[in-house]
């Protein structure tokens, strides 16, 4: 047998029930390959070798004592260090929260845990997940696996390359403006982000509350609806999350495309993407036609004003979601002789200069005399984005587009110009305003050998169709290259 | 010489008594040791999020309607941004442009004079921690450090908002002491002053009768009793006008009361308004108070104080006892006990507004402490019915009771307190008194009634206050003007 | 037309202490950035209510259930400074 660091997710649970592994063996795997690659990946904030043994076992016991928590029962899995993890320092990749260990578990932590998931670590972030290519961690750059000169995207970049080098056999990140799709994309592996509510983001340390939303990452399409189904589901500590049954989102994973109606979103589509992405893209949407899917092409005129209106609302949220970090309960404190001047100081050392900016600017955004044209003119925007997209939902069912503009960009490319990294989200961003769900894809590689990522979109609470279509796209594309770094030469 | 006119407003905050904390489950307890009652998310931590106390909901909306208050169909939870060590995520989750209630108002009576307050709004919002500020004397100005407290942080807090309707000290107290019966009616607060449970800030401002401008007003702080809100509105608009008569102007500020020297004090000014940078708050949804649940909260609502007032009136209870009725725990219980069980209304009601007020003054207790119990106000009452008791001996048997000695006959009889019913015994000391005073009597029967009462006096005094006054008043008529 | 910042008090209100130079930087990038973001004023929004939640839903309350607090050992672990079960902070110059 190959690497067992190397299988799927489904894989490895067939092969532990027939007792060919055990979760002991397939963790013990996976953090060969964190040791090994991690020297030059650098995705993992914290890898919790000893936990994760002792979870792996508890779980080999249960197992054997013929309680089975599901298809995630035994399985070593990564999680994003922005995800309140009782016991292990979490830091959201910030100076500020060096040190911090929380009191408290995050909901989707106890679901994984109730799931009988293995963790084995917290991974690298943008610091506060704000950016795009994890160059803002306050702890170092991850590197993307394909090529280690490039950034594995972001925020979620560490969750992205672990589970793209076989460092875990899935991970979590949470999507704001593409934060787990965008480095799903950059990484060559599959990134979810559900319809917001679905899953609960108590205990995620917030960047833009009303656009933030906790999702998987995996190496297939079933992996990620595995991934999925262990953390969805209404949670009574987070208000904004949806109440009633959790939707089937495999009821149709094995129906083809055939009789669908598939939009390509025109706006997201063409001016700025990189023509090797955009072949990729049509290669993808042709082969969805001959799958019997009816293509279209969609304008939504109002997606051009997408980045735009992000750019104000989630730095005011984050002006607010961020003024918790004071100095005064928990973190880094600063020298002050008052606790005015040690709570501006401990900002100004704790923060990052990207966190500063949006920081600076969500607060301009929502001051007085401002707030109107910007902050609310945003929120406005926002509503006349949402009735596009579900407008076109009534004609066709998943929208379409790049993942990202480009591929993975080398290291240090766009650090010095805001501008340039923001519009690394400018496909992903919509349906984090409209609180739809979006999925990246793996569908090729470009001439440097960097994957494309394929974006598909639906409406709220779409998944099982967002998810029925992605597994064709899957099939079609047959993407069966692995990252350099996960390749046995270099991982073993 | 300019005659000015007050113009005041007062924001209280009352906070509700639940269980639970207004976004969390911490208990809602006060005295525990500090940062006991709280959680992740209380405290601010992060990644904690609130989920609102549908009990508390149902407290505002009962002060709201209470209150006459339009209810908004949709109202909104804000975030309040401003960085305060004792806030701990450095905003309050508060409501902002749509508060759940709006436009009420407050009946009072001042001296008979009957007028009503505008309710602005009446939001919902969070309470914050407490700061200790250390060495110094306590004082924040000169402190070393601060300590801070988060029990607190969350607790449920209503905000109370007047119209500036309110024209003299008097009426502050009034409207505070109305809105502090309603509260403690509606069972959603205890609202007591000296433990902050209810808090009033009064912003006042005086301008020349007859202008409708409103004049630069102050925010006063810290009133911690009825009494001090009175006093400090009264302070601070002598102190307004004394200063506008010198040639001031009154500047746009916050300032403090202070309850030893009787003087309100600068504490800020306030040249700039603060930008609070008000959002809503993405964390929760929207409040919608359907026409169901107006109604059922309009359903359960108790008798408010002045319906209940009037009920009272009606019975014969004067409009001041009323009033004392109305807004002393535990005294209203038992005066409906004892009406209920056919006491008289006027005796009872004076008798609990009186003596029994005064006894928990004097005693430091709570009704409840008393040995006090609506048939012996009852019982009491048919002694002095049946002549079996004075006015005065009755008093007494009620001290007596208050203090544990028995039932009001046992007191009565204990004490010797019943009135002589053999009018022989009476008479044989009447006429005692009227051959000792021989010119009283002599003045009488010339036509001066005024030595009446001091004969009365006088047999009073020999029966040790047995006789019935009426019955020896009479028989010393009877007998010197016959 | 270009953004006006008066940058020193927005850094105030975010309550972090910037240097002159850093103020400077912030500002420049704070401009361009919003000159951008400015684009959303060419959409006609009149009579367009703003979305503050992505998914319309109401009402989302919990009961008046107490469910308990944290130890205060675990409340105080990740305090900077804290004395007799309180946090302690410099001294504050003014009230709230
Ligand atoms: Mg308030
Ligand atoms: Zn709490």
């Amino acid at each position: 047998m190959s690497d067992p660091a190397d299988l799927t997710i489904s894989e490895a649970g067939a092969a532990m029930r027939a007792g060919a592994l055990t979760s002991v063996d397939l963790t013990e795997a996976v953090l060969q390959r964190a040791r090994v690659t991690e020297s030059e990946l650098h995705a993992f904030l914290t890898l919790d070798q000893a936990g994760a043994k002792s979870a792996a076992e508890a779980a080999d016991a249960s197992l054997a004592a013929g309680d089975d928590a599901g298809p995630l029962h035994g399985i070593p899995i990564a999680l994003k260090d922005n995800m309140c993890t009782k016991g292990i320092e979490t830091t959201a990749a910030s100076q500020i929260l060096s040190g911090w260990v929380p009191p408290y578990n995050a909901t989707v932590v106890d679901r994984l845990a109730a799931a009988g998931a293995v963790v084995v670590g917290k991974t690298n972030l943008d610091e506060f997940a704000m950016g795009s290519s994890t160059e803002n961690s306050a702890y170092g750059t991850t590197r993307n696996p394909w090529d280690t000169d490039t950034v594995p995207g972001g925020s979620s970049g560490g969750s992205a390359a672990a589970v793209a080098a076989g460092s875990a056999m899935g991970g979590f990140g949470s999507d704001t403006g593409g934060s787990i799709r965008q480095p799903a994309a950059l990484c060559g592996v599959v990134g979810l982000k559900p319809t917001y509510g679905l899953v609960s983001r108590y205990g995620l340390i917030a960047f833009a509350s009303s656009l933030d939303q906790i999702g998987p990452f995996a190496r297939s399409v079933d992996d990620a609806v595995v991934l999925l189904e262990a953390i969805a589901g209404f949670d009574i500590h987070d208000a904004t999350s949806i109440r009633g049954e959790v939707p089937n989102f495999r009821g149709s994973l094995n129906e083809g495309v055939a009789g669908l109606k598939i939009g390509i979103v025109t706006e997201l589509s063409t001016t700025g993407i990189d023509p090797e992405v955009k072949a990729a893209v049509s290669r993808t949407v042709d082969r969805l036609s001959d799958a019997g899917a009816d293509v279209v092409d969609v304008s939504l005129p109002s997606c051009e004003y997408g980045l735009s209106a992000y750019y104000l609302i989630a730095p005011a949220e984050c002006s607010a979601n961020l003024a918790r970090f004071d100095g005064v309960r928990f973190g880094h404190r600063a020298e002050g002789l008052t606790t005015e001047d040690m709570m501006a100081a401990t900002r100004a050392e704790g923060f990052g200069p990207e966190v500063i900016r949006r920081i600076l600017l969500g607060t301009y955004a929502l001051s007085a005399g401002y707030y109107d044209a910007f902050y609310g003119q945003a929120q406005r925007v926002r509503t006349l984005i949402r009735r596009q997209f579900s407008a076109a939902y009534e004609d066709v069912d998943i929208l379409v587009s790049p993942t990202s503009p480009t591929t993975a960009f080398p290291i240090g490319d766009r650090t010095a110009d805001p501008i340039a990294m923001y519009y690394a989200d400018v496909c992903t961003i919509p349906v984090n305003l409209t609180g739809d769900p979006g999925i990246s894809v793996p569908v090729g590689l470009d001439s440097k050998g960097l994957p494309i990522g394929f974006q598909l979109m639906a409406p709220a609470l779409g998944e099982e169709r967002l998810l029925q279509v992605a597994k064709v796209v899957e099939d079609q594309a047959v993407f069966t290259d692995r990252a350099a770094l996960a390749t046995s030469e270099v991982a073993s | 010489m300019t005659d000015y006119e007050a113009v005041i407003g007062i924001e209280t905050h009352v906070e509700l008594m639940t269980d639970s904390k207004m976004f969390c489950g911490c208990p809602v307890i006060f005295g525990e040791p500090p940062n006991t009652t709280t959680c992740p998310v209380c405290l601010g931590l992060p990644g904690a999020m609130p989920v609102p106390n549908a009990k508390a909901m149902e407290g505002i909306l009962k002060i709201g309607t209470a209150l006459d208050c339009e209810v908004a169909e949709i109202s909104y939870f804000h975030r309040k941004n401003y960085f305060y060590p004792d806030l701990p995520k450095n905003y309050q989750i508060s409501q902002y442009d749509v508060p759940i209630c709006h436009d009420g108002s407050i009946a009072i009576d001042v001296d008979g004079a009957p007028t009503m307050i505008g309710i602005t709004r009446v939001h919902m919002e969070e309470d914050t921690g407490k700061s200790i500020h250390m060495g110094g004397g306590g004082r924040i100005h000169d402190a070393e450090y601060s300590l801070l407290d988060f029990n607190r942080s969350g607790v449920p807090l209503v905000e109370i908002v007047t119209e500036p309707d309110i024209r003299s000290a008097d009426q502050a107290r009034a409207y505070g002491a109305e809105l502090q019966r309603i509260v403690r009616t509606l069972g959603v607060s205890d609202a007591r002053l000296e433990e902050g449970s209810m808090r009033f800030d009064a912003n006042i401002s005086i301008r020349p009768v007859g202008q409708e401008e409103l004049g630069i007003r102050a925010e006063v702080k810290n009133v911690n009793s009825l009494r001090s809100l009175q006093r400090a509105v009264a302070f601070e608009i002598e102190r307004q006008i004394a200063h506008v008569e010198a040639g001031g102007t009154v500047v746009q500020e916050t300032r403090h009361w202070n309850e030893e020297s009787g003087k309100t004090t600068s504490m800020r000014s306030k040249e700039e308004s603060e930008d609070y940078r008000y959002f809503q708050e993405p964390d929760l949804v929207p409040i919608e108070v359907s026409a169901q649940w107006r109604d059922a909260i309009v359903a359960g609502l108790p008798e408010l104080p002045a319906a209940q007032r009037a009920r009272y009136e009606a019975l014969g209870v004067d409009n001041r006892v009323a009033g004392v009725l109305t807004s002393t725990e535990g005294i209203g219980e038992l005066f409906e006990e004892a009406m209920e069980a056919g006491g008289d209304a006027r005796l009872i009601g004076n008798w609990l507004s009186g003596e029994v007020v005064a006894w928990t003054r004097n005693e430091n207790k709570a009704v409840a402490e008393a040995h006090l119990e609506a048939a012996h106000l009852v019982e009491l009452a048919g002694l002095v019915a049946d002549s079996t008791l004075s006015a005065s001996a009755a008093k007494q048997v009620l001290g007596g009771v208050l203090a544990g000695e028995g039932t009001p006959t046992e007191v009565a009889e204990a004490r010797d307190l019943v009135q002589i019913s053999d009018s022989s015994v009476i008479e044989a000391e009447v006429d005692a008194v009227l051959a000792a005073q021989p010119d009283a009597v002599a003045s009488i029967a010339g036509g001066d009634m005024k030595p009446i009462g001091f004969l009365v006096g006088q047999v009073m005094r020999a029966t040790g206050g047995k006789a019935d006054p009426k019955q020896v008043s009479d028989m010393i008529r009877a007998k010197t003007t016959s | 037309m270009p953004v006006e910042i008066d940058i020193a008090k927005v850094a105030s209100l975010a309550r972090i202490a910037l240097s002159a130079d850093e103020l400077r930087v912030y500002e420049e990038q704070l401009g361009a950035i919003l000159e951008h973001a400015e684009r959303v004023q060419q959409l006609p929004t009149e009579g367009i209510p703003p979305t503050s939640h992505p998914v319309p839903m109401t009402n989302a309350f919990r009961d008046d259930d107490v469910t308990g607090s944290l130890p205060v050992a675990d409340v105080l672990a990740g305090a900077p400074a804290s004395e007799d079960g309180y946090f302690r902070v410099p001294p504050v110059l003014g009230e709230s």
